[in-house]
């Protein structure tokens, strides 16, 4: 059993003083008949061991590219990592060969996904699903694999584990198949659990359950959660860093109590605005005019100067070079940022 | 707090029950069972207001959405229009009140005919209702029915794959508007929309409602939307209405136990209040809708529940401790939306 394990463990180059995951300068691109579509143009994001990143963004904006690429989960063709490194550990994943890659999968990085019913296979068993990934990957008998897997039911609070085990995911409830599937995610205790809007089709009450569980296991097991969402409301009560993204680049990124208090990016800042809070009656609802951007077209310069109340000549003409350092810890890709972050938000 | 401006009633239904039977058997079908979907709903709606509707997944809304619009025909209960029962109408007087009642859809992809130009899915209606407006003139109203709800007239030729969700969300919401009913129904009108969107489509529906004083039934499960939008709430739960009143009472002093372990539920978008409000954890799921707890439906994940709630069913109506109706023997104001000290 430990040898199998220590075999697992050795990757070449891993370096345990390294930082967890550091993903550095990523492109990804999709090449479709319409043309080439670039999801992901240059997005650097690192986390460290029990830290909850979360990665805010609207439909199109790369968020679950940029996880999947992490995962090297790309449905490839059509999709291609162009450029950039994902650093595990300071081992890059993508110069790794895919036999590897696989045992990074699980055993290192797992990932859960929103739509639970269609992530599980419908024809096998609970049992049989959380079991193989004993099988497969530590060759533990069936057996053994079974009897873990009911202590990893147990673990993500199924009632009833041992009567469960041999059910389908269809005879679970939509809160009960996301725990089946993050107890799927940490079946091989990884280090790095990616998240991808786990709670989107859940209803309220269990998405606090949901989060709730997630929080816990994370501190138990000093994971590294990177949370993929839409959601600002979630955000804010689970994340200790935020990164925001449109149209496949990080536009800002901040500890979470900075952000909202003064955030740095007019689309941070719009967003922000543009949402109904529960403890607040008649704000003013900020509209950011006009759409995301096509990703076979993006606009030449910034790509929210469209949508932009700060948008100027330069803004359209130039993309801003470079992150900027508003403080530290903290970046803005804008470059009037100095004067969003003066603002004082509207509306409130 | 904002009351509605005016007091008249322009819907109204009571004890409004729609059962969806189970079957078994395929040449001799026997009942088996019955789904309540809805069970016993009474609202009023008034001119100019807007009714928000809340609930869990399952909770029966959509259904009441669809009995309200007449795609559903009711079990039992009635529907008044205008002091019309829409329930016993029949044949063109039926279509007549229909006009009246119009609904908006959630998902703005699948709820546009692909094959129709934006001219067509708009103009339907009048195809309907072909007294409304003379053949010659549809397009014309068409063009300003585009105009009214911000896309621009020239698109009529236009597919609705050519527009985006938030565009396709207008189309839908001029298509209801066509009739120029006093009421619209609103089944989750933005929960497809990216958060950028919602905005847009909020901001219009209000805005349309000051124009045409319209009425609306508002449905979402987004809680936050609601206390946005709406003047009043209902919540459901299970097929019944578990507490009702104006948006300030349902949202600062709720006293239904589910009203507040709902909206605990909701996350606040400002990280300071981390761990500073009241949070309240469900157990387990809502119970299936075709066998329903005894009594309070809420009492299998209610943390108040006695005895009294197995056997007595609670009544939607105010108490000593609740200023607006609610259905729980319990009820208690508890502040859940706000930090707590």
């Amino acid at each position: 059993m430990t040898d199998i394990k220590a075999e697992i463990d050795v990757l070449p180059g891993l370096d345990s003083s390294a930082r967890l995951l550091d993903v550095e300068n990523l492109h990804v691109e999709f090449r479709t008949q319409a043309g080439v579509a670039r999801a992901i143009n240059g997005v650097d994001i690192h986390l460290d061991p029990g830290e909850t990143l979360a990665i805010l963004g609207e439909s199109g904006c790369g968020k679950s590219v940029t996880a999947q690429a992490i995962m090297g989960i790309l449905d490839s063709p059509p999709g291609f990592v162009t450029k950039g490194a994902i650093r595990y550990r300071g081992v890059d994943l993508l110069k790794l060969p895919e036999e590897q890659r696989r045992k990074v999968r699980a055993n290192h990085i797992a990932m859960i996904f929103q739509d639970a019913l269609s992530a599980l296979n419908p024809v096998f068993s609970i049992g049989f699903q959380l079991g193989e990934l004993f099988r497969v990957h530590r060759g533990t008998s069936r057996q053994d694999a079974r009897r873990r897997s009911i202590e990893l039911l147990d673990l993500v609070k199924i009632p009833a584990a041992r009567q469960r085990i041999n059910d389908y995911p269809h005879q679970f409830s939509g809160g009960m198949r996301q725990r089946v599937m993050i107890a799927m995610a940490l079946a091989l205790d990884p280090k790095v659990l990616i998240a991808d809007e786990p709670t989107t089709a859940l209803d309220v009450t269990v998405q606090a359950q949901i989060m709730n569980l997630l929080a816990e296991l994370r501190r138990e097991r000093n994971m590294g959660l990177i949370l993929i969402t839409h959601d600002m409301g979630v955000v804010a009560d689970v994340a200790d860093r935020i990164s925001v993204m449109y149209a496949g680049k990080v536009v800002e990124e901040a500890p979470v109590l900075d952000i909202y208090a003064r955030p740095a990016h007019p689309y941070t800042k719009a967003l922000l605005e543009s949402i109904p809070r529960l403890d607040m009656k008649g704000q003013q609802l900020n509209v950011i005019k006009g759409l995301p951007p096509n990703l076979l077209r993006i606009p030449a310069g910034c790509p929210f100067h469209p949508r932009c109340a700060y948008a100027r000549d330069v803004c359209r003409a130039d993309p801003p070079p470079q992150q900027y350092d508003v403080a530290p810890a903290r970046t803005a890709r804008c470059h009037f940022w100095t004067e969003v972050v003066g603002d004082e938000p509207a509306g409130s | 707090m904002s009351q509605p401006v005016a007091k008249d009633v322009v819907l109204e239904t009571s004890n409004l029950v729609k059962h969806f039977p189970i079957t078994r058997g395929i040449v001799l079908q026997t009942q088996v069972g019955a789904v309540r979907a809805v069970d016993g709903v009474d609202l009023k709606l008034r001119r100019g207001e807007t009714l928000g509707v809340v609930g869990e997944s399952g909770c029966g809304k959509s259904t009441l959405a669809k009995l309200l619009v007449g795609l559903e025909k009711p079990t039992s209960g009635s529907i008044d229009v205008r002091g019309q029962d829409m329930t016993r109408l029949r044949g063109a007087e039926l279509r007549r009140a229909r006009r009246n009642i119009q609904m908006v859809l959630q998902d703005p992809y699948t709820s546009l005919n692909p094959r129709m130009t934006v001219g067509d899915i708009i103009g339907e209606p009048f195809d309907i209702h072909t007294e409304v407006v003379p053949r010659g003139e549809r397009k014309q109203r068409v063009r300003e029915l585009l105009d009214l709800v911000g896309l621009n007239p020239e698109h009529i030729n236009r597919y609705p794959h050519q527009f985006s969700g938030g565009q396709r969300q207008r189309i839908g919401i001029a298509r209801a508007l066509a009739l120029k009913p006093e009421i619209i129904v609103c089944d989750e009108p933005v929960s497809a929309l990216d958060v950028s969107i919602q905005a847009q489509v909020i901001n219009l529906l209000e805005r349309l409602q000051d124009e045409l004083g319209l009425s609306y039934i508002f449905i979402a499960h987004d809680l936050s939307v609601v206390r946005h939008i709406a003047d009043r709430v209902a919540v459901m739960y299970l097929g019944k209405i578990v507490e009702i009143g104006v948006e300030d009472e349902i949202y600062e002093r709720p006293t239904h136990p589910y009203t507040q372990a709902l909206l605990s539920a909701v996350p606040v978008p400002d990280p300071t209040l981390r761990g500073q409000r009241d949070q309240i954890v469900l157990e387990g799921d809502v119970p299936s809708p075709a066998n329903p707890p005894s009594g309070c439906r809420f009492r299998t994940r209610c943390w108040k529940a006695q005895d009294i709630c197995a056997e007595q069913e609670p009544a939607l109506t105010e108490r000593e401790q609740s200023a607006h109706p609610s259905a729980c023997h319990f009820a208690e104001e508890r502040n859940v939306v706000h930090a707590v000290e």
